[in-house]
């Protein structure tokens, strides 16, 4: 079903696609390469009002229909754009840390669509479950493992205590299921400051990954050139980001997907046309943990440091602040509101000191007037298949 | 046995505190079945309210009677955050009762950060906590370990006095007359001529006058009063309300002393650090959660398809 009106301006194709990446790829340069608060500003309003305009007019129409149409070419382009990005920033350790951030708590937060989003799994411990993959790398790590297995059991581990609460999760709901994650959250950011074990409230060191018999925390070489160690991490980031996206986007389109916005939108519908509401839920709840103890584990190392501060419930609210703001369920909302609420404040230093009260104000306000969010998620589009 | 003792003492007070705060979650989500998430904040607004009419009389009334001067920084509190708490009602809470329920979840969670951040930020070094005046006499009563402090007990009597006004409140007058049809059914109320945002907004105005004395009383117990506590607190109100069952005012003061003896137990009577006892408490609150997902005493209506 393709509805382009003849007046809709369609640029052809993947060709349509990689001029808007390559747009995208060069606001992104300007913008990251700006350190002054002025042009800073001036690149950001001036974004703004593209979008703007683009939203206002018909545009966001064609492009939204050239990306449809286009989606393997739009996501090879948009990693090409992260590519691109690392490559021109590959000495800058303060920006490949920013893109790192970026992905590891976009990935983190499509953790929080599949549970919240597909399913309508309450979860406000997110962060807790980010943390968890965090610690595991620092223990495992230190004992010894081997990296790549110690990423695995990042994930694995928050799956696994995530498990614990199952009992809990599945017999509440509303009210009483928002209080068993929210007791979690506030009960793991204590718990983390008081076992001397996890390094109390000074936090504890992530051994640097080493795999393929490379240390990642070493400089690379990069066309004679010599790079930030961060340009390693953010590959595999993106490595992870890349295929939880294609993981995400995969399931949504199945019939998992469908069965858990069964779940969501009416259980007892669903129940009775033979839906079993626990079994996706049990679903939903774990592979939303184990994505996020995974980028948690693999943040963890390239942070080097990990401290209880950032595991608290705050956190937890950023993460599902940015799943709000970018439409909840809707996979590239994620990505686009995870780039929004990490870089802004970065950029403005002088709004870092507000930036709790910032975003929480924004996302009352998205609550109260657009509650579908940026991006809101479109209902499935099965035109292609007929 | 006199420590305790001692500790009993400490944990009635404790509980008497968050059994005031779990009254006012319970009462907002009788009239209009949210959770007001942002409670706990305002009770730290009520004492930093306080907090700021204290200074006050320092500077323009430096000779007042200790009793005058808790009078006055009770009201301010209760008067701030009264304010607070219906304004908070007209223009977000009601506007978004028809939204799904964990959107109004989520807008009150965001507006406990604005209040907490806008303490942090705009009150005058407001990032650090600020010794709260001892506003009642320090005498004391020594037995050998026990120390039973007599400004606690006044503390714990005024709370329980609040508790009993608002039992007479919402049972003999036709105010909580009115209060208790609109819980138990909006539109039949509406239909006998009950106004309903009047009472919705007195209802928040009682919940949040209950929980500036609470707030006021925090300061006073622990000497000291932090742009964070409302968290915590209200976290902990939150649970002591789930656990007394939502909707139940008797349940939700059940909830608070049950809450301040499960830390209280956490902090003497288990073979690990005390410093755990938050950590024990909430996971007795999950387990509870899973055994009786509606709370000890269940929800009265419970909805079965």
């Amino acid at each position: 079903m393709r509805h382009n009106s003849s007046r809709d301006l369609v640029i052809p194709g993947p060709a349509g696609c990689a001029l808007m990446a390559l747009a995208l790829l060069a606001w992104c340069i300007l913008f990251l390469k700006a350190e002054e608060q002025i042009p800073i500003l001036v690149y950001m309003i001036s974004g703004c009002l593209l979008v703007l305009v683009a939203a206002l007019s018909d545009l966001h129409k064609s492009i939204s229909a050239t990306i449809a149409s286009n989606e393997a070419a739009w996501d090879g382009c948009m990693i090409g754009v992260m590519l691109l990005l690392m490559i021109t920033f590959r000495d800058d350790h303060y920006t490949l840390l920013l893109l790192g951030t970026i992905m590891a708590y976009a990935t983190a937060v499509l953790g929080l669509n599949v549970q919240l989003g597909f399913t309508g799994v309450i979860n406000f411990s997110a962060a807790s479950f980010f943390g968890i993959g965090c610690y595991t790398a620092a223990i495992l790590g230190t004992a010894g493992w081997p990296s790549l297995l110690c990423l695995v059991m990042g994930g694995v581990m928050a799956a696994l205590v995530g498990c614990l609460l199952l009992a809990p999760v599945l017999r509440t709901s509303g009210h009483y299921a928002a209080l068993v994650t929210m007791a979690f959250a506030l009960l793991f950011r204590v718990f983390l400051e008081v076992s001397d074990l996890l390094g109390g409230p000074q936090g504890v060191a992530v051994p640097p990954m080493q795999m393929f018999g490379v240390d990642f925390s070493q400089a690379m070489q990069l066309w004679g050139s010599e790079c930030s160690f961060y340009l390693r991490y953010d590959i595999a980031l993106l490595i992870l980001l890349s295929l939880s996206f294609a993981f995400v986007r995969r399931l949504e389109r199945s019939w998992i997907g469908l069965s858990m916005d069964a779940v969501r939108s009416d259980e007892t519908a669903s129940a009775c046309f033979g839906i079993n509401i626990a079994k996706w839920k049990i679903v939903a709840f774990t592979l939303g943990n184990l994505l996020s103890g995974l980028s948690g584990a693999l943040y963890g190392m390239m942070l080097a440091y990990i401290s209880p501060a950032n595991y608290a419930f705050a956190d937890s609210l950023i993460f599902l602040s940015i799943l709000l703001l970018g439409g909840i369920g809707n996979s590239w909302g994620v990505i686009l509101a995870t780039v929004f609420v990490v870089v802004v404040p970065e950029k403005f230093q002088v709004i870092q000191e507000y930036r709790y009260l910032l975003y929480a104000a924004l996302v009352l306000f998205m609550i109260i007037y657009r509650p579908m969010g940026l991006l809101p998620r479109k209902v499935r589009n099965y035109g292609r298949l007929a | 046995m006199d420590v305790i003792l001692q500790f009993c003492i400490n944990g009635l007070m404790l509980g008497m505190m968050y059994a005031l705060v779990a009254v006012g979650f319970t009462l907002f989500f009788g009239v209009l079945d949210v959770i007001v998430f942002s409670h706990g904040d305002t009770v730290m607004i009520g004492a930093f309210a306080g907090l700021s009419m204290h200074w006050w009389l320092e500077l323009f009334h430096p000779g007042l009677a200790m009793g005058w001067r808790l009078l006055w920084v009770l009201v301010a509190a209760i008067v701030a955050v009264v304010v607070v708490g219906v304004i908070v009602a007209r223009f977000m809470i009601m506007p978004l009762r028809k939204a799904p329920a964990l959107n109004t979840l989520l807008a009150t969670m965001m507006l406990g950060t604005v209040l907490r951040e806008s303490v942090r930020l705009f009150f005058p070094d407001g990032s650090n906590p600020k010794p709260f005046p001892h506003l009642l006499p320090d005498w004391a009563w020594q037995h050998g370990n026990l120390t039973l402090r007599f400004d606690n007990v006044i503390l714990f009597l005024s709370g329980a006095l609040v508790i009993v006004l608002v039992y007479l409140l919402i049972n003999k007058t036709r105010l909580g007359m009115a209060i208790r049809a609109v819980a138990q059914d909006e539109e039949a109320a509406q239909l006998m001529g009950v106004n309903f945002t009047m009472i919705v907004l007195a209802t928040f105005a009682l919940g949040s006058a209950v929980a500036a004395v609470a707030g006021v009383m925090n300061g006073i117990y622990y000497n000291e009063i932090n742009f964070g506590v409302g968290l915590l607190l209200g976290a902990i109100g939150f649970s002591a309300s789930v656990i007394g069952g939502l909707g139940n005012v008797y349940g939700a003061i059940a909830g608070g002393f049950i809450f301040a003896f499960l830390q209280t137990l956490g902090a003497v009577a288990l073979p690990f650090s005390s410093a755990f006892k938050d950590v024990f408490a909430f996971g007795v609150v999950i387990i509870i959660m899973a055994l009786r997902p509606t709370g000890l005493i269940a929800e009265p209506s419970s909805q079965r398809v």
